[in-house]
C-alpha cells in the first residue's frame, strides 16, 4: 500500500500518544494525529481543546478548535479562563500536542512574526494563541510540522513559546513546570533532545528517506543519534483510519 | 435592567468613536450581526479587543472601524491568514492599525481581572518569551508567601462588551450554552454591554451547562436571529465552514472585499442577514 510523507508523519505522531493519556491538542496536524490515535491504538486518549472542551470524541475531524462537534461529544465543557487556569496551568495534562511555523534546535517555537523586526515583519503570523502556556505547563510537549529550511532555523526570529530556552537549566530558571519538548515529528523523520545539550538530534527516519534528505531541510548542523532507527511504515489499518478521518472533515 | 431594543439602537447607544470595544465568542456565538451594525454606523478609531479576531474583526478592520487591535491569535481558524488585518497592519489600508498582542491565557486572565474589579490577574505565563518584552500590561511579581516569581497581567476594562447568545427572556435575562468562552468575564469587565440573541422567549428553561446573565448586569439586549453566522449558535445553527474557507479569497483582494461589504453589510439595511446571504449558493460571491 503506498502512502504520502504527510500520511507517514501523521501516523508517526499518532503513535507517540499512549492510550489513557490526557492531551492538549492544537488544531491542524496535531488534531489529525490525536484523532487518528483515538481511532486506532488509543481509544481512551482524552482530547482537550483550548475552546474548553474536555474529553471530546469527534466522529469527524473538526476544522476549528471550536466546532460544535467538540462541544456535543465532550465529557465536560468549561470556560476559556477555566481551561487555562484550572486545567492547564497546574500541570495536570500529560502532553501538549502542537504545530509550529518556525522552530530552532532547542525547540523554541515562533508563531508570531518572520523577520528580525517585530514592528515591520516580513510575514505576520497569527500569534501566540494557547501555545506559550501549553508549552510551559504540560508534562511533556510533542511538536508536529513539515520539514523545511524555512521552518527549521538556527535561531527563531521571535520566541512565542519556550522549548529549552537558552539550553540546559533554562526551563527550571524560568519556573516552567513541564519537562518540555520530547519529540519533533515531521514528514521526514523524528527528532528528540540530546539529554546533555537539549539540542534536537535525528533519532528516527522513515523508510525511503535518507539522513541527507533531513539534514538538507534543517537549518542547523543536525546531529544524528547513535541509535538512529528506521521507523515502521504505516499499517493498512492506520492508513485506512487516517483516510477515513480526513474524508470526514467537518465542512 | 437590560433594555430590549433593536440592534441598531443598541449599537448607537453604546458604541462611540474612539471607544474600546470587546466582541467575544470563542469560535462559537461570535456576534457577527453586531459587527456589521458597527460597520454600518461607520464608527471610527475603535480599539478592538478580542482573543481571536478572525473574520468578524477582519471585516471591521477592512471597513476602517479600528485604529488598534488587542488580541492573542489573529488567523482564520483552520484556513490561514486574516488578509484585511494584515493589509491594515502591514500597509495601513484602509487606515493605520496599531497592535497589542498577548497569549490566550493572558487575555482570559485580563478579562477575569476586569470582571473581578482587580487591577491585574496573577498567572504563570510569558516568562522566557519575546512577547513579554514586546507587549504592555505584563510584569513579573514576587509571591508574598513563597517568594516565587509569577506574572501579573493588567485588567481589561472595555467601554463596551458585545456578545451573542442563544436566548433571552422578556425581562432581558440572557442564557447561552455550548462553548461558553470568555463572554461572562468580558461582559462583567465592561462599562456597557450589548447582547444579541437568536430568540426572545417567555421563559428560560433551565439547561445543563448553561450560563445565565441576569438582566440587571446587562445594558441592552437585541434580537438578531442567525446573527452569529458564519459562526454558529449551538442548537440553532451549525458553523458554516464553507464560508470560512471562501472568505480567504474574498478578503485577499481589496476590490472583492469592498464589493462584498457593499452588498452584504452596507446594502443589507436593517436586516443584518438577508435571505440571500444565508443561501448556500450565494454566501460569499459579490
Amino acid at each position: 500500500m503506498t502512502y504520502t510523507p504527510d500520511e507517514m508523519m501523521t501516523v508517526a505522531a499518532a503513535r507517540a500518544l499512549r492510550d489513557g493519556m490526557t492531551c492538549f491538542v492544537g488544531i491542524g496536524l496535531p488534531s489529525e494525529a490525536a484523532n487518528l490515535a483515538r481511532a486506532t491504538h488509543a481509544p481512551n486518549l482524552v482530547l482537550i481543546y483550548e475552546s474548553g472542551t474536555i474529553g471530546a470524541r469527534p466522529g469527524a475531524l473538526p476544522l476549528s478548535i471550536g466546532d460544535g462537534i467538540l462541544a456535543e461529544t465532550a465529557e465536560s465543557v468549561v470556560s476559556v479562563p477555566e481551561i487555562f487556569n484550572y486545567w492547564l496551568q497546574p500541570g495536570r495534562i500529560d502532553v501538549g500536542f502542537l504545530g509550529a511555523a518556525q522552530l530552532d534546535k532547542l525547540n523554541n517555537i515562533n508563531t508570531t512574526v518572520i523577520g528580525p523586526d517585530y514592528c515591520v515583519p516580513r510575514v505576520r503570523l497569527p500569534g501566540a494563541g494557547g501555545t506559550p502556556e501549553i508549552a510551559a505547563a504540560c508534562r511533556e510537549v510533542i511538536v508536529v510540522l513539515r520539514h523545511s529550511l524555512r521552518a527549521f532555523v538556527e535561531q527563531v526570529d521571535f520566541v512565542t513559546s519556550v522549548g529549552f530556552g537558552e539550553g540546559p537549566g533554562s526551563r527550571e530558571r524560568l519556573g516552567l513546570a513541564g519537562a518540555g519538548p520530547r519529540r519533533i515529528i515531521t514528514d521526514l523523520g523524528v527528532l528528540q533532545p540530546d539529554p546533555d545539550t537539549c539540542e534536537f538530534v535525528l533519532t528516527g527516519i522513515y523508510p525511503g528517506t535518507s539522513i541527507a534528505d533531513v539534514a538538507g531541510k534543517t537549518g542547523w548542523d543536525l546531529q544524528i543519534s547513535a541509535d538512529l532507527r528506521v521507523l515502521p511504515p504505516p499499517s493498512e489499518f492506520e492508513l485506512a483510519a487516517l483516510r477515513g478521518l480526513l474524508a470526514g472533515t467537518v465542512r | 435592567m437590560a433594555e430590549i431594543v433593536s440592534l441598531g439602537e443598541a449599537i448607537a447607544a453604546t458604541v462611540h468613536d474612539g471607544d474600546t470595544v470587546a466582541m467575544e465568542g470563542f469560535t462559537h456565538l461570535i456576534p457577527h450581526a453586531a459587527g456589521h451594525e458597527v460597520i454600518r454606523q461607520r464608527r471610527r478609531d475603535l480599539t478592538l479587543v478580542r482573543m481571536t479576531p478572525d473574520i468578524i474583526y477582519d471585516q471591521m478592520i477592512g471597513a476602517g472601524c479600528a485604529s488598534k487591535l488587542v488580541f492573542s491569535w489573529a488567523g482564520n481558524p483552520g484556513v490561514g491568514s486574516l488578509h484585511r488585518f494584515r493589509d491594515a497592519f502591514e500597509h495601513a489600508w484602509p487606515t493605520k492599525l496599531e497592535i497589542e498582542e498577548h497569549s490566550h491565557a493572558g487575555m482570559a486572565n485580563r478579562y477575569a481581572a476586569g470582571a473581578s474589579g482587580l487591577p491585574f490577574a496573577l498567572m504563570r505565563g510569558y516568562r522566557g518569551t519575546s512577547l513579554a518584552s514586546q507587549t504592555v500590561g505584563v510584569a513579573e511579581v514576587t509571591c508574598p508567601f513563597t517568594g516565587e516569581i509569577l506574572t501579573a497581567v493588567a485588567a481589561l476594562r472595555p467601554d463596551v462588551a458585545v456578545i451573542h447568545a442563544q436566548r433571552a427572556d422578556r425581562l432581558g435575562n440572557v442564557q447561552y450554552w455550548g462553548i461558553t468562552g470568555v463572554q461572562k468575564e468580558c461582559v462583567l469587565a465592561a462599562a456597557r454591554s450589548v447582547i444579541t440573541v437568536e430568540e426572545i422567549v417567555d421563559v428560560l428553561d433551565p439547561r445543563p451547562g448553561a450560563v445565565v446573565l441576569p438582566s440587571w448586569a446587562i445594558s441592552y439586549v437585541a434580537a438578531a436571529p442567525g446573527g452569529a453566522h458564519p459562526s454558529y449558535a449551538l442548537g440553532y445553527s451549525v458553523r458554516d465552514n464553507d464560508f470560512y474557507l471562501a472568505w480567504d479569497a474574498v478578503s485577499r483582494d481589496r476590490t472583492a472585499f469592498t464589493a462584498w461589504l457593499d452588498k452584504y453589510v452596507y446594502g443589507a439595511g436593517d436586516a443584518p442577514f438577508p435571505d440571500s446571504y444565508l443561501d448556500p449558493g450565494d454566501r460569499v460571491a459579490p
